[in-house]
C-alpha cells in the first residue's frame, strides 16, 4: 500500500547562526557583521532621525521614545516576572508629578528635578504596589490598573497638585537635542541594560518566578523581594519617562494619568513581539506617528489600538520582533514525511 | 443616622449589583472580565437608544439590551477569550481591549452620523417616579427599587446555582475544576454561559442604576474599578464575599462623606483596599487561599 | 553524640480543608543521618504532610521543630535557608532555560551567598558541577540543554540538585522514584545511599516499596491522614493495620476467594 506523501515545514538554524555561537563569532568580518547589524542598525537609526526629522516630527520622536520606555518596562514585567501592569500611566503619572512639583514649588532646575522625580516616583509606586506583590499576578494587574483612575479621583477631589488644571509655567529642557537625545538615550540604554540584567542571575531569579514560584521558594529565595525589586527597576524606568513628559512640555495635569499611557504600551508590546524587549521599542516607535497620523479621528485611536491588539494577541501572539528573528535566524523548507 | 442607613443601604446595594456580574464569571471559569464595566455603559446606552430613538416600549428596550449584552458576552468568550484560556495575562489584556473598543468607540464624534456619547444629555428615566418618606428622610422609589431589585437578584441566583443543573455546575466548577470536568461538566460550555449572565447581570445593574444618573462613558471605568475594589475587598471569586464587601465599602463611603466630605470616597477605597490587601490578602471571605500559597 | 540528635520533630500536626481532615493529629521524629520513609495510600495525606513541614501549608495545630528550632508556619523559603528542602511530585523545571541555569536560582538563596561570601561570578561553574556530580555528562553538553527537553530521569536528578545547591541537612523527597524505568532508578540509588554517607538526613515518599525499603532505616504509613504505623520497615509490612490499609480488610480478601 503506498504511503501518502504529506508535507511538513522544517526550521533549520541558519549555519552562520551557528557559526556565530559562542567565541567563534570573532572568526570573522561577515559573523561579527551578522551579530552586530541589527544593533547597530536599531541604534543608529534612532539616534540619526532627531537629525533628520522636521520639528513637529522631533516631537513625536520624543512621544515614541517615552511610550518605548513605558513598553520595555511592561514587557520586563510580564515577560520575565509574570507581572502583568495595567497602569504604566501611574509610573508616568508619579514621575511627573514630583519631578514638577519639585520644579515648581522648590525652583530646582530641571537637571535636578527629573533625576530626583524618577527615583523619587519609582519609590512611591513601588510602594503602592507593595501590598499587590505577596498574591498571585492578577491581583497586580488589577491594582496597577485601579492606581492611576485613582489618582486622578483624588487628586480632583481634594484639588491637591494644581487640581483639574494642573500647573503650567513649568521649566522646559535647555535644548530640543538634549530634549530627543537624553529621551532616546534613556530608551536605548534601558533596553540594553535590560536584555544584560535578564541573563544574570537576578534576571534568572525573575524568570524563574514567571515559570514555577513555588520552586523558587522552595530553593530559598523571597520571591516578595525580587518581584519589589522588578517593580523598582521598571518603575525608574516610567518614572523617568514622566519626568521627562512634564519638562518637554513645561505642564503637569491628570492627563499625565491618562488611559492612553496605559495602553498604546501594552499595544506596542504585543505587537512588536512579547519577550524580546526590542519588539516592544520598535512597536513604539510604529505606533506612536499612527497614532499621530491619526489624531484626526479622535476617540477611534483607541478603538484602532485595541483592534490591533486583539488582533495580534489572538491571531499572531508572537509579535513581529519575534517572527522577524525567526526569519534572521531560521530558515524554512519543506520536507517530505 | 437614619439617613445614613438608608443611603448607605442603597450605595451597598448598588455595589453588589455591579460586582456580582464579574465575581461570578471569575469564579465560575478564572476569566477576568474587564469589558465588564464597558458592557454597563452599552447596557445603558442601548436603552435610551431604544426608548429614544426607535420609539420602543421602556421595558421591551430593556429586555432588548439585556439579551443583547448576553450575546455580547457570549461573542467576547468564543471569539477572543476561549483562545486564550489558561494564559492570564493574555485573558486581561485581550478583555480589556475589547472594553476599551466598546467605551471608546461610544465617545466617538462624528463618524458616521454617531454623534458619540459626550454630554450630560442621556439619561434614562427612572421606573417610578416621585418620593417616598421613611423615617423622616425623603427617598426616591427608583432607590427602592434598587434596594428591592438586589435582594431579588441575590435570591434567584442563590435558587440558580443550588437548584438547576447549570448552577449546580458553576458551583462545581467554582469549587473544583478538574473535578467538575471529570463529572463530564463541559469547562468550556459553563464558560460561555456564565459569561453571558455575567453580562447580563452587568447590563441589569446599568439599568436599574442609571436612572439616578446621566450615562457617561467614565461610568464604565468607574464600574470597573468598583467591582474589582469588592471583589478584591471581599475575595476573588466569593460570591458571599461580594456582597459583604459591597456593603462594607458601601457604608464605609457613606459614612466617611458624612464625618469628612464627600472629597474622601475614593481616599477610603483606596485606604481600604490596601489595608485588606496588607492583613488579609485573600479577602474577607476569599476561600482563594491558594492565590497566596499554591501547592 | 551529635549524630544521634533529632533534626525533625513533627508534633500533633493536623490540617483540614474544609471538612476534609488531610492530616490528623501525626507526630513523627527523625535523627540526623537517617533515612525515613513515608508510605501510604494515594491520598492519605503525604504531601500535605511535606508541605506542611517546608512551610507551604500552615497546619491548624500541632508544632514542628527542625534543628530545636520551632518552624511551624514559616514561610517556605525561610525554612529553605534553614537547611531543609524538598523535591516537587509533579515536576515543572523552568523550561525556558538551560538545565545548569536551574540551579543559579538556589544558589543565589541567602543560604548560600553567605558562605560563599566575596566569591563573585562562580555560579556557574558550581552549578555544572553539582549537575556532574549527579551525573549529567559534561561532555555531552547535557546541562547546557534546555531543561524542557530532558527525559524525566535528568529532571528528576535535576530537582535534586536544585535542593542540593543549597547545601541542605534534610530533603524530603516527593515520590522521587515514580515514572522512572528500572536503569534510571539503579543510577539514582547509589546517588542516594552516597548522600547519606555524607551526613544528610532523607524523608522519602514513595509507593515504589522494594526500592524504599532498600534505603530506609525506618518507615511510618499513612492512612486518610492519621498515622497508622511506625518502625522497622519489615515489621511494618507485616502490621495487620498495614495491610488493611493496602488491601483492604480480611473479610473483603475472603470475598474475592483469596
Amino acid at each position: 500500500m503506498e504511503r501518502k506523501r504529506s508535507k511538513r515545514k522544517e526550521r533549520l538554524d541558519r549555519s552562520i547562526k551557528v557559526r556565530t555561537e559562542g567565541l567563534y563569532a570573532l572568526s570573522s568580518w561577515q559573523e561579527m557583521l551578522y551579530l552586530i547589524f541589527p544593533r547597530a542598525f536599531l541604534i543608529s537609526i534612532l539616534l540619526i532621525l532627531p537629525l533628520i526629522l522636521p520639528l513637529y516630527w522631533k516631537r513625536v520622536l520624543c512621544a515614541s521614545g517615552i511610550y518605548a520606555l513605558l513598553a520595555l518596562g511592561f514587557d520586563f514585567l510580564s515577560e520575565y516576572v509574570g507581572l502583568v501592569c495595567l497602569g504604566g500611566a501611574f509610573f508616568i503619572g508619579c514621575g511627573g508629578y514630583i519631578s514638577g512639583l519639585l520644579n515648581h514649588y522648590l525652583h530646582w532646575h530641571p537637571f535636578l528635578c527629573i533625576p530626583i522625580g524618577t527615583i523619587g516616583g519609582a519609590i512611591i509606586s513601588t510602594l503602592i504596589f507593595i501590598p499587590s506583590l505577596r498574591l498571585r499576578g492578577i491581583y497586580f494587574a488589577i491594582i496597577s490598573f485601579m492606581f492611576p483612575l485613582f489618582a486622578v479621583y483624588i487628586i480632583i477631589a481634594l484639588s491637591i497638585f494644581g487640581g483639574t488644571e494642573g500647573i503650567s509655567a513649568l521649566d522646559i529642557m535647555p535644548n530640543e537635542w538634549f530634549e530627543q537625545y537624553i529621551i532616546l538615550g534613556g530608551a536605548l540604554v534601558s533596553l540594553f541594560a535590560l536584555r544584560r540584567l535578564v541573563n544574570e542571575d537576578i534576571g534568572l531569579i525573575l524568570r524563574g518566578i514567571k515559570d514555577n514560584d513555588q520552586a523558587v521558594r522552595a530553593s530559598g529565595i523571597n520571591i516578595t523581594e525580587y518581584k519589589i525589586k522588578a517593580v523598582l527597576i521598571a518603575s525608574t524606568i516610567g518614572c523617568f519617562g514622566g519626568a521627562c513628559i512634564t519638562h518637554l512640555y513645561g505642564w503637569l495635569g491628570i492627563s499625565l494619568f491618562a488611559m492612553d499611557f496605559s495602553i498604546l504600551p501594552i499595544a506596542a508590546t504585543v505587537m512588536g513581539g512579547m519577550g524580546t524587549l526590542v519588539g516592544p521599542v520598535i512597536g513604539a516607535f510604529i505606533l506612536t506617528p499612527l497614532s499621530e497620523i491619526l489624531r484626526g479621528f479622535g476617540q477611534l485611536r483607541v478603538v484602532i489600538y485595541c483592534l490591533i491588539l486583539i488582533a495580534f494577541i489572538v491571531y499572531k501572539p508572537e509579535g513581529l520582533m519575534n517572527y522577524l528573528q525567526r526569519k534572521y535566524h531560521q530558515f524554512e523548507r519543506w520536507e517530505e514525511v | 443616622m437614619a439617613e445614613i442607613i438608608i443611603y448607605g443601604t442603597v450605595n451597598s446595594v448598588i455595589f453588589a449589583l455591579i460586582a456580582l456580574g464579574f465575581t461570578l464569571v471569575y469564579g465560575v471559569s478564572r476569566v477576568p472580565n474587564f469589558a465588564h464595566g464597558s458592557i454597563y455603559v452599552l447596557a445603558g446606552f442601548l436603552t435610551w437608544t431604544f426608548v429614544n430613538d426607535l420609539k420602543l416600549n421602556y421595558l421591551i428596550s430593556i429586555v432588548l439590551s439585556l439579551i443583547i449584552a448576553s450575546v455580547l458576552g457570549l461573542i467576547i468568550y468564543r471569539f477572543v477569550l476561549i483562545r486564550l484560556r489558561g494564559i492570564p495575562t493574555s485573558e486581561i489584556i485581550a478583555s480589556f481591549a475589547v472594553g476599551l473598543i466598546i467605551l471608546e468607540g461610544l465617545r466617538m464624534q462624528g463618524i458616521a452620523g454617531f454623534k458619540g456619547f459626550i454630554g450630560p444629555f442621556y439619561m434614562l428615566n427612572p421606573f417610578i417616579e416621585g418620593k417616598i418618606k421613611i423615617a423622616g428622610i425623603f427617598i426616591d422609589y427608583q432607590r427602592l427599587i434598587i434596594i428591592g431589585a438586589g435582594i431579588l437578584l441575590v435570591g434567584i441566583l442563590w435558587l440558580f446555582t443550588h437548584y438547576t443543573k447549570t448552577g449546580l455546575s458553576m458551583r462545581a466548577i467554582a469549587q473544583d475544576e478538574q473535578a467538575a470536568m471529570m463529572l463530564g461538566i463541559n469547562s468550556d460550555r459553563m464558560a460561555t454561559i456564565v459569561l453571558s449572565i455575567g453580562s447580563a447581570l452587568s447590563g441589569l445593574a446599568a439599568v436599574i442604576i442609571l436612572p439616578l444618573g446621566n450615562i457617561t462613558a467614565e461610568a464604565g471605568y468607574k464600574v470597573l474599578i468598583y467591582a474589582l475594589a469588592v471583589c478584591i475587598i471581599g475575595g476573588l471569586g466569593s460570591w458571599a464575599g461580594a456582597i459583604l464587601a459591597s456593603f462594607v465599602i458601601g457604608f464605609a463611603m457613606k459614612i466617611s462623606t458624612a464625618l469628612f466630605g464627600a472629597m474622601w470616597e475614593s481616599v477610603v477605597l483606596v485606604g481600604t483596599i490596601i489595608v485588606i490587601l496588607l492583613f488579609r490578602p485573600s479577602g474577607l471571605l476569599g476561600r482563594q487561599k491558594e492565590l497566596e500559597e499554591r501547592v | 553524640m551529635e549524630n544521634n540528635k533529632i533534626i525533625l520533630e513533627v508534633k500533633g500536626v493536623s490540617k483540614s480543608f474544609g471538612g476534609v481532615k488531610a492530616v490528623e493529629d501525626v507526630s513523627l521524629y527523625l535523627k540526623r543521618g537517617e533515612v525515613l520513609g513515608i508510605i501510604g495510600p494515594n491520598g492519605s495525606g503525604k504531601t500535605t504532610l511535606v508541605n506542611l513541614i517546608t512551610g507551604f501549608l500552615r497546619p491548624d495545630s500541632g508544632k514542628i521543630n527542625f534543628k530545636g528550632i520551632d518552624i511551624t508556619g514559616k514561610s517556605p523559603h525561610k525554612i529553605a535557608n534553614m537547611g531543609l528542602t524538598r523535591t516537587f511530585q509533579i515536576m515543572r523545571p523552568y523550561h525556558s532555560l538551560s538545565a545548569y541555569k536551574n540551579l543559579i536560582i538556589p544558589l543565589n538563596a541567602p543560604r548560600v551567598r553567605e558562605s560563599r561570601s566575596g566569591k563573585f561570578g562562580d555560579t556557574d561553574a558550581v552549578a555544572i558541577d553539582i549537575l556532574e556530580e549527579l551525573g549529567f555528562e559534561r561532555d555531552a553538553r547535557v546541562p547546557y540543554k534546555s531543561a524542557g527537553t530532558l527525559p524525566l530521569g535528568y529532571l528528576k536528578r535535576l530537582e535534586l540538585g536544585r535542593c542540593l545547591a543549597l547545601k541542605p541537612e534534610l530533603i524530603i523527597c516527593d515520590e522521587i522514584f515514580s515514572g522512572l524505568s528500572m536503569s534510571e532508578i539503579t543510577t539514582l540509588i547509589p546517588l542516594l545511599e552516597r548522600l547519606q554517607i555524607q551526613g544528610l538526613t532523607l524523608i522519602m515518599i514513595e509507593h515504589r516499596l522494594r526500592e524504599l525499603f532498600r534505603l530506609a532505616d525506618r518507615v511510618c504509613v499513612l492512612n486518610f491522614g492519621k498515622l497508622i504505623a511506625e518502625g522497622d520497615p519489615q515489621r511494618v509490612i507485616e502490621d495487620p493495620k498495614v495491610k488493611e490499609a493496602y488491601w483492604g480488610k480480611e473479610r473483603e480478601k475472603k470475598r474475592w476467594g483469596y
